[in-house]
């Protein structure tokens, strides 16, 4: 660690503001990290400096608007490292549902003054305008999470990608099969692995809220929820929500179930 | 044939089983219906295990039914053997506090001691411990960690009378019946148990239970339930060393086959009772002072089992399986005198697409194609 | 003093040597003197190097086993770990547990000629039999060392197979795959330099280490040449995490390459060499 304290900024696009919380969560482990780094940019939190530079800027939220391309290509100048946090800043977020509907007639049929909304015709995960040095995926991301990455980076080493699938995090806490015992159609073993098996843990199929895994084999899953009697549209849900820009869900969610079908 | 045994237990005095298991320092787990399956769970001393349970296992699906059979162990298994009871899926091995000067002390943590009986243990799931005996201590490194957990186990057999339509045990040579491994070994019939012991331990605790002797009626009933038990398996394996068959078949074009529908999502090596690989990481505070250094359950289907500095060697599902099967079923044989496979057939069930390891090797070592 | 083989013993660094942009020599002192003293390899044996905080790597050691009081260890900077220890300082602290594996099999090699050829990083485990032969420079017959690499800039220790060259009956041969200016080696693959040897088939061992894609084409000249399967000796890299052969990721066919390597005959390892996936 250096003499100096690492600068830190959290920004925000268009997000829920939940991955913010995984810092505000970290309880008295927020006092370490006061320690460790000067918190220069977090407007949820309190400090607001969006110009300065940093060493480290985590983001929040995907970019909806021509605004928040100009913003997001001045954090990128402005930060050493940059971290995308959630399933919006490196996935798309639910709001990139709107991809695959028609824009125009729901902001004609949502707002009164429909010539007041300026917005991009796709909605985008930060990667596709600036270069991302590491992407931690999660809707929401937890405190887990971003304290390990906050280690990684103050020891100056890069941040461990956890990619492996639902299904390992959830037979190490001896959680009973959901989709085995019980027939729910759940995405675990394509889901990436970070939030520790929870909805498994309360007896519920994952929902893929943390983007596909590596290697993920949509197809075969697809076709196993076909057999667990989901029609064409319920399979397409399963893969295209929280993480609607993700590319092997997407392609999964549009393609219906692949080759199996 | 046999000499009259004077060790039957009429069902109401298994209760006296428990209490002397308790009354020897031991916890009692046994077999509970939990979210949709058998698991082991502690036995609350005055509760009475479940009864009725039927199990039906197919590729990809397990279901319970509730019978109004007095029995108490008429189901073939759940998802966990003895495996998590001696390997933890997750545990610290080392932690590290590093001081300002950063001068670093290392501190091993040990597992305590826990003294657990294990009621309704399966032989495949005893042939499976012996197996990770074999490899978690041996002459060339014995694991503290298990070797403390295994020293703790206290285990009460029961012959299957019940294999699903996923166990393949007979073929393997490990079951439905237990040979040796265990403590006590009991037998289920309608109105009690023939019990006996393998072990010191054993003895010690069947002394101390009011048996009775073993009626000619009571052996032969016995005796026709576990020849049932064997006969109803309709899966297999080959029964011979298959390790020279399957690396004469890398290039065979089922590997490509079981790729397209495997998920390479690691439940068939966390259930099997004898996969053992682990990873370590490091884990720790925020203020850099202190680090645990921990292991947990990995998987060869898995990118990160096969990292090293920028190159992955089994980047794909197909060379995963084969890794995976080619040591389950083959090199075992080179490494521990045996098959890595006890024929519990969890890898079956417990796969949310069904593959079945027993047709799927089949297919790889049979002389066509 | 820590004897568990799970868990490191403390060392610190004594020196330090950029030996390229990307290449750190490392050399250790365990810090209990108790553990120091009792501390011996073979070379061709790894230590597991721990970063604190992130995690340990298998590393060889490559200074010489005569003086095992400190202990040299050559690192890439290509993963975490790696990048973490390389920045690491005189005077900063590792953790340290080892040695592990089977090393190169010295004893057997005694009156033969002794054939070195590694590739890239692949002479930092050699580095010790090279030290040992020439230690002992009438016990052995001819000593032939080749090492390519990528680029003629990525060659360390120049000074040391200069060094090397000059002892009798010692052949020292370089190839890099691109060479810069004032580069006077083979411009080619490490096999472009099997013709300038003469390479001794009767009587001799080889110890290769270094990248796969080059054994495997080194083995096959050797094999050509007459060199029989159990006189061609290899060290092998694979995962390892607990360097015990227990958490399975070494695992290669029959072996656990961390415990039953990292150096093999390769008439032990010929069925899977080179096979995609193992």
């Amino acid at each position: 660690m250096s003499a100096t304290k690492a600068k830190v900024a959290v920004h925000k696009f268009s997000s829920c503001d939940g991955c913010q919380l995984a810092f505000l969560n970290m309880g008295e482990d927020l006092l370490a990290l006061f320690d460790q780094v000067d918190i220069i940019h977090f407007a949820e939190a309190g400090p607001l400096n969006r110009e300065a530079s940093v060493d480290i800027s985590f983001v929040e939220g995907s970019l909806s608007t021509p605004e928040d391309i100009h913003r997001i290509k001045k954090i990128r100048e402005k930060s050493r490292y940059v971290t995308t946090i959630g399933a919006c800043a490196t996935a798309g977020g639910l709001q990139a549902l709107r991809n695959v509907a028609q824009q125009d007639d729901w902001i004609q049929s949502v707002y009164a003054t429909p010539q007041y909304i300026s917005s991009l015709d796709q909605v985008m995960p930060i990667h596709e305008q600036i270069a991302v040095d590491f992407e931690l995926r999660g809707c929401p991301v937890n405190t887990r999470q971003i304290t390990a990455v906050l280690r990684s980076l103050l020891n100056g080493v890069t941040p461990v990608n956890e990619q492996d699938k639902v299904c390992m995090e959830c037979k190490r806490q001896h959680e009973v099969c959901a989709m085995v015992a019980r027939g729910l159609p759940c995405m675990g073993p394509v889901t990436r692995a970070g939030c520790g098996a929870l909805c498994p843990g309360v007896g519920r199929d994952c929902y893929g809220c943390y983007g596909s895994a590596e290697n993920a084999n949509t197809a075969s899953l697809g076709g196993r929820f076909h057999l667990l009697r989901l029609n064409q549209n319920q399979v397409r849900h399963r893969f295209v929500s929280f993480n609607g820009a993700d590319p092997v869900f997407a392609s999964a969610g549009s393609m219906g179930t692949g080759k199996n079908d | 044939m046999h000499s009259p045994l004077r060790n039957f237990l009429p069902r109401n005095n298994f209760s006296e089983l428990l209490t002397a298991l308790s009354d020897g320092g031991y916890r009692c787990l046994a077999p509970k219906v939990c979210d949709g399956a058998i698991v082991y769970k502690e036995l609350p001393s005055q509760d009475t295990l479940s009864t009725g349970i039927s199990i039906h296992q197919a590729p990809g699906s397990y279901r319970v039914e509730i019978t109004d059979s007095a029995r108490n162990f008429g189901w073939s298994n759940g998802p966990q053997g003895l495996k998590p009871l001696v390997f933890k899926s997750r545990e610290t091995l080392w932690s590290v506090r590093r001081d300002t000067n950063g001068q670093m002390t290392f501190t091993e943590s040990a597992a305590e001691p826990d003294p657990v009986a294990i009621i309704g243990v399966r032989s495949c799931d005893l042939a499976a411990l012996a197996l990770q005996d074999k490899h978690f201590l041996n002459n060339h490194n014995r694991d503290s960690h298990y070797q403390t957990r295994r020293a703790s186990l206290f285990l009460v057999a029961v012959n299957c009378t019940h294999p699903s339509d996923t166990c393949f045990c007979a073929s393997t040579g490990d079951g439905p019946t237990a040979q040796d491994g265990f403590d006590l070994l009991l037998d289920e019939l309608d109105d009690g148990f023939v019990i006996r012991a393998g072990t010191e331990a054993g003895e010690k605790i069947l002394e101390t239970l009011p048996v009775d002797p073993v009626a000619p009626e009571q052996a032969e009933a016995i005796s026709r339930q576990n020849q049932r038990a064997r006969e109803c398996q309709t899966r297999r394996l080959p029964s011979r060393n298959l390790e020279q068959a399957l690396f004469e078949n890398l290039e065979h074009p089922r590997w490509r086959t079981v790729a397209q529908r495997c998920l390479s999502c690691a439940n068939c090596t966390s259930v099997c009772p004898t996969c053992f690989c682990y990873s370590e990481q490091d884990t720790g505070t925020l203020d850099f002072t202190r680090s645990e250094h921990v292991r947990e359950w990995d998987s060869c289907f898995t990118q990160g089992h096969s990292y090293i500095h920028g190159l992955t060697i089994r980047a794909d599902t197909k060379l995963r399986y084969r890794q995976w099967l080619t040591h389950k079923l083959g090199s075992w044989h080179s490494q521990y005198g045996r098959s890595g496979c006890v024929g519990c057939g969890r890898c079956i069930s417990w796969c949310p697409v069904g593959i079945d390891i027993t047709e799927e090797v089949t297919a790889i070592v049979s002389a066509e194609t | 003093m820590n004897t568990s083989a799970h868990c490191p013993a403390e060392a610190q660094i004594i020196a330090r040597e950029q030996d390229s942009r990307t290449i750190v020599s490392l050399t250790v002192r365990l810090t209990d003197p108790a553990y120091a003293n009792e501390f011996e390899f073979q070379p061709g044996q790894f230590n597991m190097l721990y970063l604190y905080g992130v995690g340990e790597i298998p590393i060889s050691i490559s200074s010489d086993p005569a003086s095992s009081d400190t202990l040299t260890h050559t690192i890439r900077a290509v993963g975490r770990v790696s990048h973490g220890l390389a920045r690491l300082e005189v005077g900063d602290r590792i953790g340290l547990r080892g040695p592990f594996g089977r090393g190169w099999p010295l004893q057997d090699a005694r009156a033969k000629s002794v054939i070195v050829i590694t590739g890239g990083l692949g002479c930092a485990p050699v580095v010790p039999v090279i030290d040992y032969v020439i230690n002992r420079r009438s016990e052995y017959g001819r000593l032939i060392i080749m090492q390519g690499v990528k680029h003629s800039d990525d060659l360390i220790w120049r000074e040391r197979y200069e060094a090397w060259g000059k002892h009798p009956d010692t052949q020292v041969l370089l190839a890099a795959d691109m060479g810069g200016k004032q580069w006077n080696g083979v411009v080619g693959p490490v096999t472009e330099l099997f013709d300038q040897a003469h390479l001794p088939t009767e009587n001799s061992v080889a110890f290769l280490c270094g990248p796969e894609p080059m054994i495997r084409a080194c083995v096959k000249r050797l094999t050509e040449e007459g060199l029989a399967p159990d006189r061609i000796w290899i060290s092998m890299e694979r995962n390892m995490q607990c360097a015990l052969g227990q958490c399975g990721h070494c695992q290669y066919g029959d072996k656990f390459i961390c415990k039953d390597g990292p150096v093999f005959s390769y008439a032990g390892i010929r069925h899977l060499f080179g096979v995609k996936g193992f």
